[in-house]
């Protein structure tokens, strides 16, 4: 890649964020495996909502919508959150049917460091969608003391 | 018995999507904090927690030691009948405890 002046002046900026190691990725990867049977996710339908700066990592309110008509013949069974670098990347997951009415929930969650959040739908198809959202974190959640 | 704020509708109209919210009092203790002397405080953790609309589960979630103090969910169900909705927390150390609420369906 050519260093150009942009790039170059970024750089700092890509220091504040330190990034996650290997063994974060695969314990990450390994997490949505689990999830999905080994099936492949697609990008799109699902809507990860957090704010991209977090000052504190102790509540941080996070929602998932999933864009579907939520019939019988339509809708998601489950939807499942997965982090990054806390110490156990399950965040939360739920079952959901038609009787839901929509794809949708809300919680509080923690976040020990900046990192990644995965929100992944398992439709009754049987197809997987996912988004991935970057969150910068000020204040760590007390996880490891 | 823990404090829960429940905030379901008292009387809708039938068919009508409902959002309801539930937060519970619960220290969420990860297991992975040490205390004052060093030592790790042994994890108390709320699992799942269930909703039941006249006896159906409608709603399931699992949580896990990254769900905040405090647990709280809000999700959606499709208001079908009058009845009983109750919230079921279960966890660590026998934790389990049961809200219900009536709606009441025009």
């Amino acid at each position: 890649m050519k260093i150009t002046r942009r790039v170059f002046l970024a750089a700092p900026g890509a220091l504040l964020m330190p990034a996650a190691t290997r063994a974060d990725q695969q314990r990450l990867a390994a997490a949505l495996r689990d999830f999905t049977g080994g099936q492949p996710m697609r990008e799109g339908r699902v809507r990860l909502d957090v704010s991209p700066l977090v000052e504190n990592g102790n509540a941080v309110p996070i929602s998932v919508v999933v864009e579907t008509p939520m019939t019988v013949t339509d809708h998601v069974r489950r939807i499942g959150v997965f982090n990054e670098r806390n110490p156990q990347p399950q965040v939360i997951s739920a079952q959901f049917g038609p009787r839901s009415g929509r794809a949708y929930l809300a919680t509080h969650i923690r976040l020990a460091t900046s990192q990644a959040l995965v929100a992944v739908a398992e439709m009754n198809d049987g197809s997987f969608w996912s988004q991935r959202v970057e969150v910068v974190v000020t204040l760590a959640a007390c996880i490891e003391g | 018995m823990a404090r829960v704020l429940l905030r379901v509708p008292v009387s809708v109209e039938k068919g009508a999507v409902i959002e309801m919210r539930a937060l519970i009092q619960h220290v969420m203790e990860t297991g992975y904090r040490p205390n004052a002397e060093g030592v790790l405080q042994p994890r108390d953790i709320i699992w799942t927690f269930t909703c039941r609309y006249d006896g159906e589960a409608v709603f399931q979630a699992i949580f896990s030691p990254a769900i905040a103090a405090n647990p709280f969910i809000a999700f959606t169900t499709i208001a079908t009948q009058s009845g009983p909705i109750s919230f079921t927390w279960e966890g660590d150390n026998g934790f389990a405890q049961t809200e219900t609420r009536h709606i009441s369906v025009t």
